[in-house]
Formats: C-alpha cells, sequence, structure tokens
C-alpha cells in the first residue's frame, strides 16, 4: 500500500491540481481568475511530463565525462516549450479580458452574458415591431 | 538509499504545497491575492522541477511563471478590477464534473509506470539516441540544449511563429484602443470648436 502511494503519488497530485484548475475555469465566474485556473490546469500538466521523465538515482541531464543515470531529457524540452507558448497564450488572454472590459466595463461572465442577452431581445422586439409596421 | 529518502520527503512535500496553494487560489476572492498565490504556485513548482532534475524548466518557470505572469497579471488587474464580484460559494455541477473526471484519471494512472521507474516506454524509445548522440556528435554538454535546437529545432520555430502570432494578437487587440480614444478626442474637440 505504502509502495503504491509513493509509486504514484506524484501523479495524484497532478490530477488533484488539474480538477483544481478545471474547477476554476468551469464554476468561477471572473475572466482574469478564469486565467489562473488555466494557469493551474497547465502547470500540472508540465509536473505529469517531468515526473514521467525522472529516473531513479538519475542526475540532471548534463554530461561530465562520467558513465552516469539521466532523466529523461525529451519530456524537459517539450515542457520548455510549452511554458513559453503558455506565457504567450495568457497574455492574450488577459489582453483579451482588458477589451472585453472596455466593451462592457465588467469582467463577470454571467453580467457580460445578461448585457448579451439584453441586447438580442431588445434587438429581436424592435425587428418585430419593424416587421409589424 | 538515505539521500533517496530524502528525496522522496522533499518532493512529497512540494507537491502538497502545490495542493495547498491552489487550493488557496480557489478561495482567495482578492485577485492581487490571486496573483501573488499564482506567483508562488509558479516557483513551488520550479522547486518540484529541481527535484525531479529538470534543471532547464525549473529556470524558465521560475523566470517566465512566476516573473513574467505575474507582472501581466498585476497590468491586467490595473486595467480592470482588483477583486471578484461575486462571493466563493461551492458550486456543485462543476464538483461533480470534475470529481468525475478526476477518479476516472486516478483510475488511469493505476496502469502507469511507477515514479522514478527507467523501464518505462519513454526511456526506452529514441531517447538513448539522443543522449549518445549528444556525446558523439554534437557535443554538447547540455543534453537539453541540444534536443532544443538541433533535434527538436522545428519545434522551438513553430513556438517562435506562436509567439509572433500572440504578439500580433496583443498589438491588435490593445492598440486598437488608443487609435479610437485619439479618434474621439479629435472628434470631440472638433464639436467643441464647431460650438
Amino acid at each position: 500500500m505504502l509502495e503504491l502511494f509513493l509509486d504514484k503519488y506524484n501523479y495524484w497530485i497532478v490530477v488533484v491540481l488539474m480538477m483544481i484548475g478545471l474547477y476554476i475555469v468551469i464554476a468561477r465566474g471572473n475572466l482574469v481568475k478564469k486565467i489562473v485556473g488555466l494557469n493551474v490546469f497547465q502547470t500540472s500538466v508540465f509536473m505529469f511530463y517531468i515526473s514521467l521523465g525522472k529516473a531513479e538515482g538519475g542526475t540532471a541531464p548534463i554530461l561530465t565525462g562520467k558513465p552516469e543515470l539521466f532523466s529523461n531529457p525529451l519530456p524537459h524540452v517539450l515542457i520548455l516549450t510549452a511554458i513559453v507558448v503558455g506565457i504567450a497564450t495568457t497574455a492574450l488572454g488577459l489582453a483579451l479580458v482588458v477589451r472585453i472590459r472596455e466593451s462592457y466595463d465588467t469582467i463577470e461572465e454571467d453580467e457580460l452574458e445578461g448585457m448579451d442577452n439584453a441586447v438580442v431581445t431588445t434587438e429581436r422586439a424592435r425587428l418585430g415591431t419593424g416587421d409589424a409596421a | 538509499m538515505e539521500s533517496g529518502i530524502v528525496n522522496i520527503l522533499v518532493d512529497i512535500s512540494l507537491m502538497t504545497l502545490l495542493g495547498i496553494t491552489a487550493i488557496g487560489i480557489v478561495r482567495s476572492r482578492n485577485l492581487f491575492a490571486t496573483a501573488m498565490l499564482s506567483g508562488i504556485y509558479s516557483l513551488i513548482s520550479a522547486a518540484v522541477f529541481v527535484t525531479l532534475d529538470a534543471v532547464d524548466v525549473a529556470f524558465t518557470e521560475a523566470a517566465v511563471g512566476a516573473g513574467i505572469s505575474t507582472v501581466l497579471m498585476l497590468g491586467a488587474m490595473t486595467l480592470t478590477r482588483r477583486s471578484e464580484k461575486h462571493a466563493i460559494k461551492l458550486h456543485i455541477g462543476p464538483l461533480f464534473v470534475t470529481i468525475g473526471i478526476g477518479a476516472a484519471l486516478i483510475y488511469g494512472t493505476v496502469d502507469m509506470p511507477p515514479f522514478g521507474s527507467t523501464d518505462a516506454p519513454g526511456f526506452q524509445h529514441i531517447v538513448p539516441e539522443y543522449i549518445a548522440g549528444s556525446r558523439d556528435d554534437i557535443q554538447v554538454p547540455n543534453i537539453v540544449t541540444s534536443i532544443l535546437a538541433s533535434y527538436r529545432g522545428f519545434d522551438t520555430l513553430g513556438e517562435t511563429a506562436v509567439i509572433f502570432a500572440a504578439g500580433i494578437g496583443v498589438l491588435f487587440l490593445l492598440g486598437r484602443r488608443r487609435e479610437d480614444e485619439e479618434a474621439d478626442e479629435s472628434s470631440n474637440s472638433g464639436k467643441g470648436e464647431d460650438a
């Protein structure tokens, strides 16, 4: 039982972090908070990849001349790329939030939805009277 | 063996801290606190990456995740607002969805290779070639560098394209605003002159 726990602990924490991130994205209405949730989710995926690449008793993948056991360098490369792409998407998301705030003066999801619905309703009413006339 | 136990203890406590920080992010309503907590989250994950032998990743995560990302978040916050409008309460629907998906994922980890195992498929396929090639052909001591720049250079090219696209997107989203404001100002001042 302890062995199973030690073998899988990192993966389980990764799943917990991933689900916390997903919960923030689904349940919280604030758009900035949603982006933080996405970041939490994203970092948990990084953690998963790096955990998979860990070799027990291994060292960082840097050649020192001695025959050594290295941790898997390939996930490290993939995650390096993913971190930088992640910051680019975060920046784009935050720019979108700033733009939404300028147009709607709110960044709460339910208020945005209410405003959009109100616009649709008035537009329908206007078109309806136009047809009748 | 002694150091092995220490490694495991450090790993477990850092991972637990990460979980606690994530719960703190869920529970804080103040967005400033959320941005700071997400900086702490990134810094702790950088520490975890060091214990997992991914030093290059740890360096990038500390600089980009804890540094630039926090600055961006604070900048966005000054342009929007500092706290969430609605109180933090438990939403039952999302909770069920996340618990369901989480249970399925944890069921999936049962068949995964144990943590730290070198028999895992990831170690067997092409990685030994990369390590040997890095030593014999490319002769760069840091294997991550030689894979990033040489074996998988096109990944890095794609990454650059993504950053370029994101930069253009941010420019269009935020740059347009100033033009509009300037147009508004000039039209307003024009009206003023007419009056």
